[in-house]
């Protein structure tokens, strides 16, 4: 069906991809799985035709082809749906589907031919909760994805690469997911399927090919593989400790504390952070959780109840209070792309007139690789990045630093790394409280997690409870 | 993997909370339309005056015909996510070909509509060039093409030139019973560019280039020659203006166009209109509202024998309200 | 720096090129017209690039300008003992257009084109609807001193230019300076690290006003009164900074670069005045070069998204 053969691309004179070969089946589900910067991103805009390869050929069910623009790759039945969805908000669904390809004559549209074809993919991937007509702005992210899916079908697709498809999900739409990667390879559809979440490429794929550094680590059968050996082969070593060991000493004095805080979104929310400990936070998407991380630094403030050191009713009352947020989405949130490593690093200092800290120690101290301050945020990976913005709180020792989703999208050493600087936080006293949507994540960095679920605290749990009893808490009704 | 995740979901209380319904800035401008016109009628009403008598009316509809037909154009590339600021100069060309080119001669109306229309497609095909191909901001591309326009102007005219026969003055002073034949002209503009948004590929695109470039570009839009498309149109509306203006003058000027401040005032007009200058969102009912609005606004200063400069004033004070009014209804970070 | 390095080199090669032409212009008196005549666009240029590089723009300069010439002249209508307080008022009107202009920018969320356009309407309408249609009154000649006489060799204008910038690239290196950028690379990021971005940003807006007033004063000391002064000023600085490298949409470049652009500009207008083009083609050529500029910029330096993942 797919058959890629010796890929290779560099980026002004850097090496991305060298000599990859990837092969998938009809109605396979293949999984593509690296660290960030392994290549995979790469490999799959190169199948899509956003990039065209130096080296190699491509070929689909025995014949060459070549893609010199997306739209190539789409008439050849290769779909891509990325992380960030390609959709436009304020059309409708029909409109969004048939982007580009119309029906009609003469440069005339069909609306009724396009509104039918597009309700009838709906119906076709069993999706009941919204019709062509609607705008795509009112969807949720999990309708939005089946949009992407039904124009993928609309191309004819025969190969749909899905890009960390799940990152944006809530824990139960996941399963839903699930469910319509399975429609389609029931339909003989092949899924190329990127994910840093292990757990779903075991539960989905057939097959899976490791890339580490731009070149194929392994191609193997799912079932002859299990998790360490899957972390072994990508990583290329055993991460025997996933998390670094607990501080162990008893909690220190409360540093942040709510009693009955409420807004829009919350309420009834007590809960408090002590010095030094790390409070895990966890809910299903929607439940609250970055209302709730920006409600107690102020961004979207409580309206009510009481907080201390006192309710900020602002960012800047809340840094002033000192906490700091460590947003989930940071190129939209927390980083300034365009300007360099020091500027960014020194953001809130200069914005509070927090004196000159010295930079290239934080930078050291945080790890970032290559440790050079003049650099482009921009140009950095991942999880350099999210240590760039760990290092802008850390220039005003916030008393404490709430975590939203703070390995989202990172490789697994920038991953370790953030979790060895958290613990060390909290090691010197910072008070941490930490949102995950993983749960491994979650239970094994924190020392008692609390549970949300609509907008209100559902309990709370201690050290090593299992995930079975978070999700217990977070989903029952 | 570069920027920011484009789509969130509303959540939905924003949803319940948002003040105006769906496509609700283009309701909007009627709404305030009507508002203006009631309060205008009651007001006369008081001083014991009638407010939009017939003569008003088709007043009203002459002063906004051209203005109208300029914005039409300039609604097609800020839906595509670009702008015009060359259109006031370009106005004043094309009014000076088609005078140059009629020369008082019944015989050459065609030859001159139709050398208008081929003046104001190239100059369109320049600004959306330099937009496109040599990827210049619009702001500044129609700001130079129109400067180079401007120089044109300047070299070869001091002042009025040409004339237009008196067939061709018909279409700026004649009505058919109500209607002035120049509103007829821009209600065909509006409907044309009404269908083309609506029920064309091309509409569709250019509201998709508008919304996201990117998007538009992966979907296999030529998003260039859609951006193209749009400045081609937008000058020849621009174009049609000019003809319509030297119908009216008789003649052609080099400062018709600037001096009626055409270029900014079309933009006022678009985004009065709930059309996002961002591109993307909005649509051609909504600019006529916003030009009507203009003129009945126009209208009432002219019947309380206000200062013009008063206008600008009241204008402005519009511009801003509506705007923010916008920026109220919807939730722009 | 990178970006800014090609304003200077284009600078310096119109420099030559004036001095090929006319060989007395590199003499100091001539040196000094230049920029006694450049000193009101270089600083409204900086005053625009403030507003620019927050990622905003500033529409209503042009008519700020002519209204505070505008309103001189009636106020002070040729009186000496008048000069001084119209003065004070005048930099005091300045930023008080701007505090309006940023306020409804950043508390309404209206876009700045618009803001700053329907300043620029309300502007020249009041400043006309107050006069009465035409200017009216005079400028003194102390006021005048100011925009046309020096210290000793030295035009006033040139001095004012000097502190204008000082200033400039003093605040821009500043704690403000860098909320600015940070505020016009990315607002959301800048707000939720403690920036207060509609401060800064209403801040940018007064120091544009600001420097349309101090322009407005060497303008109208310069060239006189009249209704056109501040025509097509906005459109000018607009240009001058892009022109200086900085880019629409903000984050990105220098106020010194921004400055540069305005002297290119300049230099571009004394160039074509000394071959003849008079006049009538300057804007047709002002256009070309400013297409040109700007397109030579973006392919010469392409921002390319992070190609790999």
């Amino acid at each position: 069906m797919l058959k890629m053969t010796g890929i290779g691309k560099s980026f002004q004179g850097v090496r991305v991809l060298s000599g990859v070969d990837l092969e998938a089946a009809a109605g396979e589900v293949h999984a593509v799985v690296g660290e960030n910067g392994a290549g995979k991103s790469t490999l799959m805009k190169i199948l899509a035709g956003v990039h065209s390869p130096d080296e190699g050929t491509i070929e689909i069910d025995g014949r060459p082809v070549t893609f010199g623009h997306p739209i190539e790759a789409q008439r050849s039945g290769v779909a891509i749906i990325h992380q960030e969805f390609n959709l436009l908000p304020e059309r409708t669904v029909a409109q969004n589907v048939f982007l580009g390809r119309e029906p009609g004559r003469w440069g005339l549209v069909d609306r009724a031919a396009m509104e039918s074809a597009t309700a009838e993919l709906l119906h076709s991937l069993g999706e009941e909760t919204f019709g062509p007509g609607d705008l795509v702005r009112r969807l949720s992210v999990a309708q939005q994805q089946v949009v992407e899916i039904a124009k993928a079908l609309s191309l004819n697709a025969r190969i749909v690469v899905m890009d960390e498809p799940t990152a944006a999900l809530a824990e139960h739409e996941v399963g839903l997911l699930y469910a319509l990667v399975r429609r389609l390879t029931a339909r003989g559809i092949t899924v190329l399927y990127i994910s840093h979440r292990l757990r779903e490429v075991f539960e989905l794929a057939d097959r899976i090919t490791v890339l580490k550094d731009g070149s194929r680590v392994a191609t193997e059968a799912a079932a002859g593989l299990d998790t360490a050996a899957l972390v072994r082969l990508m990583v290329g070593r055993e991460l025997d400790a996933h998390f670094p060991a607990r501080a162990g000493g008893p909690p220190g004095e409360v540093v942040l504390s709510v009693r009955g805080g409420g807004n829009a979104r919350l309420r009834d929310i007590d809960l408090e952070v002590r010095a030094g400990e790390i409070v895990g936070l966890a809910g299903l998407q929607g439940s609250g959780r970055t209302e709730l991380a920006k409600a107690l630094f102020g961004a979207e403030p409580f309206t009510t109840g009481e907080m201390r050191p006192r309710r900020p009713r602002s960012a800047r009352e809340g840094i002033a209070a000192g906490i700091g947020l460590v947003t989930e989405d940071r190129k939209a949130e927390g980083l300034l792309l365009g300007q360099r490593v020091r500027d960014n690093a020194l953001l809130v200092a200069r914005a509070t007139g927090g004196g000159r800290p010295a930079v290239e120690k934080l930078l050291e101290r945080v790890r970032l690789s290559p440790p050079r301050p003049e650099l482009e945020v921009r140009t950095l990976s991942g999880g350099n990045q999210q240590k760039v913005v760990l290092a802008k709180w850390m220039t005003v020792a916030p008393r404490v630093l709430l975590f939203d989703e703070p390995t989202r999208g990172v490789d697994v050493g920038a991953k370790a790394a953030i979790h060895d600087l958290m613990r060390e936080l909290a090691r010197d006293g910072t008070g941490i409280l930490m949102i995950s949507s993983e749960l491994p994540e979650l239970i094994g960095m924190s020392d008692r997690v609390i549970v949300l679920r609509d907008g209100r605290i559902a309990g709370e749990l201690p050290a090593g409870a299992t995930e079975e009893a978070v999700m217990h808490l977070a989903a029952a009704s | 993997m570069t920027g920011q995740p484009r789509l969130r979901p509303a959540p939905a209380r924003l949803a319940a909370l948002r003040p105006l319904p769906a496509g609700g800035p283009a309701r909007a401008v009627y709404l305030a339309l009507a508002l203006l016109v009631v309060l205008g009628w009651v007001l006369f009403a008081l001083r014991g005056e009638q407010f939009l008598t017939m003569e008003n009316i088709v007043g009203i509809q002459q002063r906004s015909a051209a203005l109208g037909i300029v914005a039409i154009g300039q609604t097609m590339v800020i839906l595509a996510g670009s702008l015009d600021l060359s259109v006031a100069y370009l106005i004043s060309l094309t009014s000076l070909v088609a005078a140059e080119t009629m020369a008082g001669g019944d015989g050459m109306v065609v030859p001159a509509i139709a050398a208008v229309l081929a003046v104001s497609a190239t100059v369109g095909l320049v600004n959306g060039l330099v937009v496109t191909g040599l990827r210049v901001h619009a702001f500044i591309a129609t700001l130079g093409v129109g400067l180079i326009v401007a120089g044109l102007l300047d070299a070869r005219y001091d002042g009025p030139a040409g004339s237009v026969p008196a067939s061709f003055q018909h279409l700026g002073y004649d009505r058919i019973g109500p209607l002035p034949v120049s509103a007829l002209l821009w209600a065909a503009v509006a409907a044309a560019a009404w269908f083309l948004l609506r029920r064309t590929r091309l509409g569709h695109r250019i509201y998709a280039v508008g919304g996201d470039a990117e998007v538009a570009r992966l979907s296999g839009v030529r998003t260039g020659r859609v951006v193209v498309a749009a400045h081609v149109i937008c000058s020849v509306c621009a174009g049609i203006g000019g003809l319509l203006l030297a119908s009216r003058l008789g003649a052609g000027a080099p400062t018709v166009g600037t001096d009626g401040g055409y270029d900014l005032e079309s933009i006022a007009a678009v985004v009065l209109g709930g059309t996002a200058l961002a591109g993307g969102r909005g649509g051609v009912a909504g600019t006529v509202g916003g030009v009507l609005l203009l003129a009945v606004l126009d209208s009432v200063f002219n019947q309380l024998e206000i200062d013009s400069f008063a206008k600008d004033v009241v204008r402005g004070v519009v511009l801003v309200a509506a705007l923010a009014i916008y920026a109220r209804g919807r939730r722009t970070p | 720096m990178k970006r800014a390095l090609p304003i200077f080199v284009v600078l310096a090669g119109l420099l030559v090129a004036i001095a090929v032409a006319n060989p007395y212009f590199l003499e100091p008196p001539s040196l000094l017209a230049f920029v006694k005549r450049a000193a009101p666009l270089v600083i409204l240029a900086a005053g625009q690039y403030f507003v620019i590089v927050s990622g905003e723009f500033d529409l209503s300069v042009g008519s700020l300008v002519t209204a505070e010439v505008v309103i001189a002249a009636r106020l002070i209508d040729g009186s000496a003992a008048a000069t001084w307080p119209v003065l004070a008022l005048l930099i005091v009107l300045g930023p008080l257009v701007g505090l309006v202009n940023g306020t409804v920018t950043t508390v309404l969320r209206v876009p700045s084109f618009i803001t700053t356009l329907a300043m620029l309407l309300i502007l020249s309408g009041a400043v006309f609807l107050w006069t009465g249609g035409a200017p009216r009154g005079a400028l003194s000649p102390q006021f005048r001193e100011l925009g046309r006489g020096g210290l000793g060799p030295v035009p006033w204008s040139a001095l004012i230019l000097l502190a204008a910038a000082a200033a400039a690239i003093w605040v821009m290196r500043s704690g403000y300076g860098h909320r600015l950028i940070a505020a016009g690379d990315n607002d959301r990021a800048a707000a939720l690290s403690g920036v207060h971005v509609a401060r800064v940003r209403t801040v940018a807006f007064m120091v544009s006003g600001l420097s349309a007033a101090i322009a407005a004063i060497l303008l109208g000391g310069f060239a006189g009164v009249s209704a056109q002064v501040g025509q097509g000023l906005e459109f000018q600085a607009i240009t001058a900074v892009v022109l200086g490298g900085v880019a629409l949409g903000g984050g990105r470049g220098s106020v010194v670069a921004a400055m540069a652009g305005a002297f290119t500009l300049e230099a571009l207008f004394t160039l074509l005045n000394l071959y003849g083009i008079s006049g009538a083609l300057e804007p047709a050529v002002q256009g070309v070069i400013i297409i040109a500029a700007v397109a030579l910029g973006a392919v010469s330096l392409p921002r390319r998204k992070a190609a790999a993942a």
